[in-house]
């Protein structure tokens, strides 16, 4: 009766451990800015890495067909070139901060998944949103 | 004497608390699905509405297991363990709300599910924590070694709960920081949705208070059957 208990205890241990040890010791540092990439890149070569900053404005280009994604990733004072495949998410649009997951190779960052960061800031749109507005356009759409 | 201190069924207080939660629910969702969309993540905002308030009653049902796991170190009372015990509980229930609900909020907005920054690594931990407290205080047989165990973990778990609401600040993250900010006092949001979301807060906060005291009743209940 007590033995899956102690069982079910020692898994959560395990995987308490895991958590403080190895999540959380690598994730503190969650992402580096592209800067602080540049400024060590041999300790992270062929390594998995995530690089974050902000989307510069007008260097997005998205190639619908082989659903490729391009942009440069900035800091404001590093920049680094991104490739990535597949559709950007909703969210992902210029000047938007980002995070990349991907590794480097031959001066351009690929990126295996893209992530969005959005601001703790909620405004309402300033018109087009109540009720009766959303329903009209649901009409018209038909 | 006895019977007081026991009573057989719970106290106009918890009825209160309840009743009033379970009438006021259906108005918090009411205004939280008439609140204007977001900017930028439209009518996505809207499970905030039952996120932030998951996640604010596991930090204070914590809280309250951390307080009243102290009090049973000091009184060695059983009643406060009871109250710890009722309370971890519903905060896990609470937790598990906020994580879900995060999850189900990240996909559309981050991209994914879920991710191993800070914030959420730290409220796993927070998570398992408490899991590790009912298997706790299930493999202990002993009642009053039981009691204290389980005091000691719900003292030293309630540690990351600040650790957690802070670390959007502390680290590099992906999850933004907070809204209402406590620390400063600046609130970025619409006022509709403010409204919306401290009515939500309030209506759980009720909800929670009926529960917890609903659930130490239960646990005097089965105490009481124990002892006879």
């Amino acid at each position: 009766m007590k033995a899956k208990y102690l069982i079910g205890l020692l898994l959560i241990l395990g995987a308490l451990a895991y958590l403080i040890f190895g999540g959380l010791g690598q994730n503190l540092v969650y992402f580096l800015t592209p800067s602080e990439y540049l400024q060590d890149q041999a300790r992270y070569q062929n390594r998995p890495v995530r690089l974050g900053g902000l989307v510069k404005e007008g260097t997005v280009h998205y190639d619908k067909d082989g659903l490729e994604l391009r942009f440069i990733l900035t800091d404001g004072v590093a920049e680094v070139p991104v490739v990535h495949k597949g559709t950007p998410p909703g969210m992902f649009k210029e000047g938007q901060g980002v995070v990349v997951e991907g590794r480097f190779g031959e001066g351009v960052f690929h990126g295996t998944n893209l992530l969005v960061k959005h601001s703790e800031t909620y405004q309402a749109p300033k018109a087009g949103w109540t009720p009766e507005e959303v329903r009209k356009l649901i009409e018209e759409a038909k | 004497m006895l019977k007081a201190a026991q009573p057989d069924r719970p106290d106009a207080l918890t009825w209160v608390f309840l009743g009033l939660g379970l009438l006021l629910l259906p108005a918090g969702l009411y205004l939280a699905l008439s609140a204007p969309p977001d900017v930028n993540q439209g009518y996505l905002a809207r499970i905030m509405y039952l996120h932030v308030p998951g996640a604010w009653l596991g930090y204070l049902a914590f809280f309250v297991t951390f307080l009243y796991s102290l009090l049973y170190l000091f009184r060695q009372d059983p009643r406060y363990d009871r109250v710890a015990l009722a309370s971890a509980e519903i905060g896990l229930v609470f937790m598990g709300l906020a994580l879900v609900t995060g999850m189900l909020w990240a996909r559309p907005t981050w991209g994914v599910y879920w991710t191993w920054e800070p914030r959420l690594t730290t409220t796993a931990i927070l998570f398992a924590v408490y899991v590790g407290y009912f298997l706790l205080r299930g493999a202990i047989e002993d009642p009053e070694l039981r009691r204290k165990a389980a005091a000691a973990v719900g003292i030293l778990g309630f540690i990351n709960v600040p650790i957690s609401y802070m670390s959007v600040k502390w680290w590099r993250s992906l999850h933004q920081t907070q809204s209402i900010d406590l620390t400063t006092g600046k609130i970025h949001m619409d006022p509709a949705m403010l409204q919306a979301l401290l009515f939500n807060l309030f209506v759980f906060t009720l909800l929670y208070l009926g529960f917890v005291r609903f659930r130490a009743f239960l646990a005097a209940l089965e105490a009481r059957k124990e002892e006879v």
